[in-house]
């Protein structure tokens, strides 16, 4: 057993994590990230459409060469980064169990943010396990970073923004997506990604649900069909496609075990995912000393958890006394400000009523133990 | 199949070929790429089969979490595809069930 000591443990070298591990590594942490991938970057290297948003959040930029920014200023910021590493155990003492390079290590650090994002949600339906049924997101992994195609005729369930976008980008990878399928009665995600993939000829199927997929031993068949207000099927509108694979594009969920196991405190935001830890407005939990950042905070997009990544990177920084109060005070005002607009408009304000309720769970967390005491 | 031509990627570089062998068929890979990924590109969707109704799985969901797609790696049984990485020569073989070590004894 190795023993590794840090002023700050960011686990998680994605869009959030990065963010985070750059601004303490600039304001002159000693900073260790560590991530379970070969990559570093986390999924931003698989974004390859324009982000959306004002010029500070670049948009009009890909996602993979906003990547390759970050990445660049996280390698000349000083902070180490450990890949192919595996967090398994974190204590309220800010201790990681790690493994690194096959050996165990003990990272001991003085403030630890953890930043390990999201995973995709599954929904069971009949034949749901054959082979050839994935996630949305897993076949954006094989086409834009691994460079194989997971089928060639694709039906996608789920019309947000993932369901929208990985639609488009297996067609630019040269699959057929033969349908869109969601059971709300409108589509979820933003109407210029739809109207791209209305454009090239692709049938959108709204009130409607997958009823099976067949096939033996992969899938063959797809039958979809229609719902109603309730979303009960109305028998008589089947339709079956021929396809080689279906994609779930029906949301994620914060990869929130490490945190779990620190002791945190949570609450269920469904808007978010499901179960997020309690966090203030310094993105520290009710560990002290443990800070979140990007999804595990709650799902929402890129552009967000980097600004959160920001925030808990400078927030950790002026914890260890490494920048003023009012040093810190007039970064962390800009970042909020940044979110602040991030989670505005139509699809931003459900975002701000929910991180709002979940700053005020902590609030009222603080307020409560404070009391006991 | 493999998305070598893209209108917003760079051209996939094809040049550095492995073989890696999968239940004794050899299969093309691409050096560093995961087994999951050579595997997908051969035609190969079904990577095990389930302890307790014998059901085949194959990728869900790509990035290390959901442990359907685990095959024996040169002996080594649940070992996630998705995450590892090729190396020459190395044999891949379909998991049945919770999979057991091969050629090798379990380390106390």
């Amino acid at each position: 057993m190795k023993i590794k000591q840090t002023d700050i443990a960011v686990v998680g070298a994605g869009s959030a994590g990065l963010s985070a591990a750059y601004q303490a590594a600039a304001a002159g942490a000693r900073v260790l990230v560590l991530d379970e991938n070969r990559l570093p970057g986390g999924q931003l290297f698989k974004q390859i459409h324009k982000f959306f948003g004002s010029r500070a959040h670049q948009a009009g930029t890909r996602g993979y060469m906003i990547g390759r920014q970050l990445l660049e200023r996280v390698e000349r910021s000083g902070a180490e980064v450990w890949l192919d590493t595996l967090v398994y155990g974190m204590e309220k003492n800010c201790h990681l169990g790690v493994i690194h390079n096959g050996e165990h290590w003990v990272v001991q650090a003085k403030k630890v943010i953890v930043a390990t994002g999201a995973k995709e949600n599954y929904l069971a339906f009949p034949g749901s396990t054959l082979p050839g049924v994935m996630g949305a997101g897993a076949a954006q992994t094989m086409i834009n970073v691994n460079r194989v195609l997971p089928g060639q005729r694709i039906l996608m369930l789920g019309s947000g923004n993932v369901g929208l976008i990985v639609s488009y980008q297996l067609m630019q990878a040269g699959a057929d997506v033969v349908a869109l399928v969601d059971a709300a009665p409108n589509i979820g995600g933003y109407g210029v990604h739809a109207g791209k993939i209305r454009r090239a000829g692709v049938p959108f199927y709204i009130s409607h649900t997958i009823k099976r997929v067949t096939g033996r031993d992969q899938v063959e068949q797809v039958e979809i069909v229609q719902v109603d207000g309730k979303f009960q099927p109305i028998p008589g509108t089947e339709k079956t496609f021929d396809v080689d694979t279906v994609c779930l594009a029906v949301g994620l969920n914060p990869m929130t075990e490490l945190i779990w196991m620190a002791g945190c405190e949570f609450c269920f935001i469904p808007a978010f995912g499901g179960h997020v830890p309690l966090h203030d407005g310094n993105m520290e939990t009710s560990v002290p000393g443990l800070y979140v950042a990007g999804d595990v905070t709650g799902v929402e997009e890129a552009s967000s958890a980097m600004e959160e990544g920001n925030l808990a990177g400078v927030a950790a920084a002026e914890s260890l006394g490494l920048l003023s109060p009012a040093e810190a005070g007039a970064k962390k005002a800009e970042i909020r400000g940044r979110l602040d607009i991030l989670r505005s408009g139509l699809f931003g304000e459900k975002r701000r009523t929910a991180k709002q309720s979940q700053l005020e769970s902590m609030a009222d967390y603080r307020q409560k133990k404070g009391g006991a005491e | 199949m493999r998305v070598v031509e893209h209108p917003i990627l760079e051209e996939l570089d094809t040049t550095r070929q492995v073989t890696i062998y999968c239940d004794g068929k050899a299969i093309p890979a691409l050096e560093g790429e995961p087994i999951a990924a050579a595997l997908m590109n051969a035609g190969i969707r079904s990577f095990r089969t389930t302890p307790k109704r014998k059901e085949k799985r194959g990728i869900f969901c790509a990035i290390g979490r959901c442990t359907d797609c685990m095959m024996i790696v040169d002996g080594v049984p649940n070992t996630r595809t998705c995450v590892t990485p090729v190396r020459d020569g190395m044999h891949v073989k379909t998991q049945e069930g919770l999979g057991s070590f091969e050629g090798k004894e379990e380390k106390a």
